[in-house]
């Protein structure tokens, strides 16, 4: 699972695009001017009967769409996640949802990714915005390569489709022939001692996470800083853990690209042989993918949870991985929850 | 249809109106009465492509409500023409019915868009009219639609529907005056503009009230023609109760090219029922005290033309 190359979710996307743009005419895209953030700029330049820029109008970007879906095209409306689904949430519920209009939505910069830019273009929340609509499908690629073929998958697929993607060049772990499953989570490492949950690009920190709880207490050495944050960190009480977890902890890791329909038989029943769960994911623990594991599992399988995310604040302006280490979002931190969910 | 039987359906379709808004006890009496003349002249005057018995045909004209508040008259102007029952226009805003107290995309023949959010359907329109103009480019492109080349087929409503489009449709849409103050109906203004789209055209229900009372006085929208016009529309403004003005402007419009048209229907909210005629509060209720339904549908009998009581210029 080790990954040197590292490239960015929107950058799959946009490839994509370009490949549906030679093989199906159906295929049409919306920009609300912020063609270059949503690597959209291939494909308008090689189908521009195809590409439509509405401007900066997010709810007319969604209404057009509507209008296009309807006479059986396949719009893909693209802007940032805050805007899209956040600023035209209303016209994607109505024109888009409600009709079952065949729209794919499409969020970039998601989570802290859009460090610089600070609080106001972080889109923490767009998880959630989407999963509560009836007839939406939300998905959230871990990578370039999964980013890409959710894309494919997307368009062949029927319906309103939200796609979360991320601006920072992240590792590409998962394998770039395989099809996009809409609504099968995927069991990257199995384990038995927790269940790891985690969606888009921080997947691949619960796998340095999981990886490292493989050497027990001890693994924290593996993940670079982490001992130095942690003897200053006062919730994290050194002693209590240090007899406890000498034993290596054996972690199972899911990468759930698809939020919603969730696959819950593949949680649960991870869930049922770990007995503990943690959720990671570049959103709000509040309705995101810890709030979708945790309503499934409090209903089928009710076990002890902690959810890796952030926890309801906004952000501010830094890089990325600042913000990450900030908002308790990296590897180290979800080594930490697991203990704490085991304890 | 004659202009004197045009007159004639409009008012067995207020009469539908009545009886449909008094049947579900609730509902938007003023917009839905003033604009039965200008739906009658859309789905009966010939001017339109449009085929009840084959109603998703791809060459249609496309009609659009954006202003879903006032379906009522949609519906019974849909049922007249024959494009479902009239029988079920009873059914409206009642359970199991295809006719949903806001319009639901598809759910019955004509039915166009989903719409009731304001501005809503006027980014549909566009979408809609950019689409069928995209269409037509392939047409002549040579691929069959958008079937052309990978023979799918996503919208296949009807088993009669052409496979492509051998004409451009025009789209018209309808709003009302009070969704002009929407932020999203001018993104869309400006965007039929940039596009050139004069197949579109919107047609608003000027009936100077809302809910909440009239609309100059709620937030002013005058000067209204220049406001459109500077946004690039051809604008027309018409008396929305005279067949022969409606239907001139619908041909008017086919000669104004490559700008969109926006044809401003000045229309008395409540029209044909005196005691709802230019009363803000008769916007968003149905005539339910005791005898209102029965003086309304005996008024309706009565033909009545725009008066000296022109509603632009209210008084106190």
């Amino acid at each position: 699972m080790k990954s040197n190359d590292m490239k960015a979710t929107r950058d799959g996307f946009g490839e994509a695009l370009v490949e549906l743009g030679k093989t199906d005419r159906q295929v049409v895209v919306l920009t609300a001017d912020l063609g270059e953030s949503l690597k959209v700029t291939d494909f308008a330049k090689q189908f521009p009967d195809r590409f439509i820029q509405v401007g900066v109008a997010e709810q007319n970007m969604a209404g057009i769409a509507a209008g296009l879906a309807a006479e059986g095209f396949i719009p893909f409306i693209t802007s940032f996640a805050v805007f899209n689904p956040g600023r035209n949430w209303e016209q994607i519920r109505a024109s888009i949802c409600y009709a079952n209009l065949n729209v794919k939505i499409i969020g970039g910069h998601s989570g802290l990714s859009n460090g610089p830019d600070g609080a106001t273009h972080q889109g923490l929340e767009d998880i959630a915005l989407a999963r509560v609509l009836p007839n939406m499908t939300v998905l959230v690629p871990a990578d370039y390569n999964q980013a890409r073929a959710a894309t494919l998958a997307a368009a062949e697929n029927k319906g309103p489709i939200y796609i979360r993607l991320t601006r920072e060049k992240t590792p590409v772990f998962c394998h770039r022939d395989i099809p996009f499953r809409i609504g099968k989570a995927e069991i990257l490492k199995e384990g038995t001692d927790v269940t790891i949950v985690a969606c888009g690009p921080l997947v691949y920190e619960a796998i340095k996470a999981a990886e490292a709880l493989q050497n027990g207490y001890n693994g924290l050495n593996g993940l670079n800083g982490y001992k130095d944050k942690l003897r200053a960190s006062s919730h994290f009480d050194h002693s209590s853990h240090s007899n406890h977890f000498s034993s290596p902890l054996s972690a199972e890791v899911i990468n759930v690209s698809t939020i919603k329909p969730l696959d819950v038989q593949t949680i649960v029943k991870s869930a049922r042989k770990t007995g503990r769960v943690v959720t990671v994911e570049e959103h709000q623990i509040t309705g995101g993918l810890g709030g979708a594991v945790a309503e499934v599992l409090s209903e089928f399988c009710p076990v002890p949870i902690k959810r890796v995310g952030m926890k309801d604040c906004f952000g501010e302006s830094g890089e990325a991985g600042e913000l990450l280490e900030r908002y308790e979002m990296t590897a180290e931190n979800i080594f930490k929850s697991v203990l704490e969910v085991v304890k | 249809m004659t202009l004197e039987e045009l007159q004639d359906k409009a008012n067995e379709i207020r009469q539908d109106v009545i009886k449909m808004l008094v049947s579900a006890g609730s509902g938007h009496s003023a917009g839905s009465l003033g604009m039965a003349d200008v739906f009658t002249a859309v789905y009966f005057g010939g001017k339109l492509n449009l085929d009840p018995k084959n109603p998703w045909d791809e060459n249609r004209d496309r009609i659009i409500l954006s202003n879903g508040h006032i379906c009522p008259v949609w519906y019974a102007a849909l049922a007249h023409a024959g494009y479902f029952p009239k029988e079920e226009l009873l059914t409206f805003r009642k359970i199991n019915s295809r006719l949903q107290g806001h319009p639901h995309f598809r759910s019955a023949p004509g039915i166009e868009n989903t719409s009731g959010p304001l501005g809503q359907g006027v980014s549909t329109a566009v979408g809609v009219a950019m689409a069928v103009r995209k269409k037509q480019e392939m047409v002549k492109n040579g691929y069959n639609g958008l079937n052309g080349q990978k023979e799918k087929n996503l919208y296949s409503h009807s088993n009669h529907s052409s496979h492509s489009l051998v004409h451009l449709p025009r789209v018209i849409c309808f709003t009302s005056d009070a969704e002009l103050q929407e932020g999203q109906t001018w993104e869309a203004a400006m965007f039929a503009s940039k596009n050139n789209l004069d197949h579109l055209t919107f047609i608003t229900d000027r009936n100077h009230i809302q809910i909440g009372g009239f609309t100059e006085e709620i937030m002013p929208l005058e000067p209204l023609a220049e406001k459109l016009g500077a946004f690039g529309f051809h604008v027309l403004s018409i008396n929305g109760h005279n067949f022969q003005e409606i239907s001139n402007a619908l041909d008017f419009d086919l000669s104004i090219h490559r700008k969109p048209v926006w044809i401003m229907a000045n229309t008395i909210p409540g029209k044909g029922v005196a005691f709802m005629e230019n009363m803000p509060n008769w916007h968003g209720i149905p005539p339910m005290e005791k005898g209102q339904a029965v003086e309304a549908l005996a008024e309706l009998n009565r033909l009545r033309t725009l008066g000296e009581g022109f509603p632009g210029i209210y008084e106190k």
